[in-house]
């Protein structure tokens, strides 16, 4: 199995061990593709909608799928990303460091905003990511777009668009990459 | 938290540019990356995260001050930490209150970060060894002036792209400057050639061990300077008389506006400010677009705010890994 060093990703740092590839690039392509499809149907189009990405993770998904919504609607959607390292509620308690400045395109006021990640796991980073929203404009709707669920919420959050609902354990690690999904372990 | 020293420096305090770790230049660029962030964070609508809430800072300034304590507290504040203030002329040190009793005092009030200025020399480290929080060297005498020399680095990065390379002459009162030791010691670990220049009564008695060349003639070294960098004669700090008069000092080594016409065109000019205008710098060339003091003042903020958060929030040491 594949062995990637994940050097510095809070929390973990050490060596994933791949288990089990879960979706291949193409599936991952796919689930992009449908998720933008619900986005334009859930909206009625694409009339103030803004992409925000979370860092690192969601980053590179957010772009794909304003590139989907370009090629189904022909229009450009504004395309930002955020980093919440800030506003995280285990500051103090593990090493927090932001990846890069957060970009938010526009003024956030009466927009729909789509935060988009790749995992969805306890909920803490969608929580913090919403607390970092609020400097930014007052939303009309906030949604949440990921590309795996593996479930363990800890918090009262949940995704509109889901790529995969994927039963996990709690010590399991999922990694996203664009070569596509995989479920594993850490060893530390 | 455990914040004990780890292998990259002293995680706890920020005492002078040596405790960004033995490699100084990753320690450098670690805060600069983290200037970026917070420079995003300075140009939003609510200039302000709540990534330090809870914690308490205090500034505790022995020596006069406006731009570097208001440049704190904003950082601080900016962070949503708690400010104290404590200023000498209003506290009991004026009943005679001894310097270690005063810290113990702050210090049971639970403070996580002490910033300290001082006109002794080594009052910083001291204080770091009586007490459990994070101690900042806001300038201690003719020592070291830590957080003047990442602004300083960030600037000249923001201007110019990398330091390595770049041809940077300090000018004026090195004796007396906590400034120019700082950024000697940043500048040349990032790659830059620094001269001194000045007249040989207001260089240190020795600069044995200074990475740097020395000149006593300013007009010479105009033509093939980048970064212009002009301190503040510290006329507070003079015991003697080290140069003859103020207004030769200026015709000798004032920048003035045909000084500044010889410099290439891509040069910047920078000063840590207070500025003197008509002594080290003419009043038309502190206005020049290549100017870039005030820059240095705005990015001041955000720079004080990477340092407390590296050393109050992100759980990490100099250098970026792990040590929690």
């Amino acid at each position: 199995m594949a062995e990637r060093e994940r050097r510095l990703t809070p929390p973990y740092g050490g060596v994933f061990v791949a288990r089990t590839t879960v979706m291949t690039a193409d599936d991952m392509q796919r689930a992009t593709k449908r998720m933008a499809h619900e986005i334009i149907e859930r909206n009625h189009g694409l009339e103030g909608i803004v992409l925000i990405g979370l860092q690192t993770g969601g980053i590179p998904l957010a772009a794909r799928l304003a590139e989907a919504l370009q090629k189904i609607e022909g229009v450009d959607v504004p395309t930002g990303c955020v980093d919440v390292a800030f506003y995280r509620d285990d500051i103090g308690l593990r090493p927090v460091l932001p990846e890069a400045a957060t970009e938010i395109p526009c003024d956030l006021d009466s927009r729909t905003v789509i935060l988009v990640d790749d995992v969805l796991f306890t909920g803490r980073t969608i929580r913090a990511a919403l607390d970092a929203l609020t400097n930014f404009g007052r939303a009309r709707s906030v949604q949440l777009a990921v590309m795996v669920d593996r479930g363990h919420r800890e918090l009262p959050i949940r995704p509109d668009y889901v790529g995969k609902n994927l039963p996990t354990r709690r010590d399991e690690v999922v990694d996203v990459t664009s070569d596509g999904v995989e479920l594993g372990e850490m060893l530390k | 938290m455990n914040r004990a020293t780890s292998r990259h420096g002293d995680l706890r305090n920020l005492l002078s540019v040596a405790d960004l770790g033995p490699d100084i230049a990753a320690g450098i660029d670690e805060v600069m990356a983290l200037t970026d962030t917070f420079v995003e964070v300075s140009e939003r609508k609510i200039p302000k995260v709540p990534a330090l809430r809870g914690r308490t800072v205090v500034s505790l300034f022995f020596e006069d001050s406006t731009r570097t304590r208001l440049s704190f507290e904003t950082a601080a504040k900016r962070l949503s930490a708690d400010t104290m203030n404590f200023s000498v002329s209003t506290s009991s040190v004026k009943k005679g209150e001894s310097l270690r009793d005063t810290i113990e005092t702050i210090e049971a009030m639970g403070v996580d970060a002490i910033v300290v200025r001082h006109a002794s020399a080594g009052v910083p480290k001291q204080i770091a060894q009586w007490s459990q929080s994070a101690v900042i060297n806001a300038g201690d005498g003719w020592h070291e002036h830590p957080t003047q020399a990442l602004l300083d680095c960030y600037t000249i990065r923001q201007h110019g792209g990398d330091l390595a390379g770049k041809q940077i002459a300090i000018v004026g009162d090195i004796r007396h400057s906590r400034v120019a030791r700082s950024n000697v010691a940043a500048f040349s670990a990032l790659g830059a050639d620094v001269t001194l220049v000045a007249p040989p009564t207001l260089l240190p008695p020795s600069l044995e061990g200074w990475p740097v060349k020395v000149s006593h003639d300013l007009d010479a070294v105009l033509a093939t300077t980048d970064v212009c960098y002009l301190l503040r004669m510290q006329r507070e700090r003079m015991t003697e008389a080290l140069i003859p008069s103020l207004r030769e000092y200026t015709a000798s080594f004032g920048l003035s506006s045909s000084r500044a016409d010889r410099l290439p065109q891509h040069a910047i000019i920078m000063h840590p400010g207070p500025i003197n205008r008509g002594v080290e710098i003419s009043a038309e060339v502190a206005d020049r677009e290549n100017a870039v003091i005030i820059d240095q003042v705005r990015n001041g903020v955000a720079v004080r705010m990477a340092v407390l958060f590296l050393l109050l929030g992100s759980g990490t040491s100099w250098g970026g890994d792990a040590d929690v």
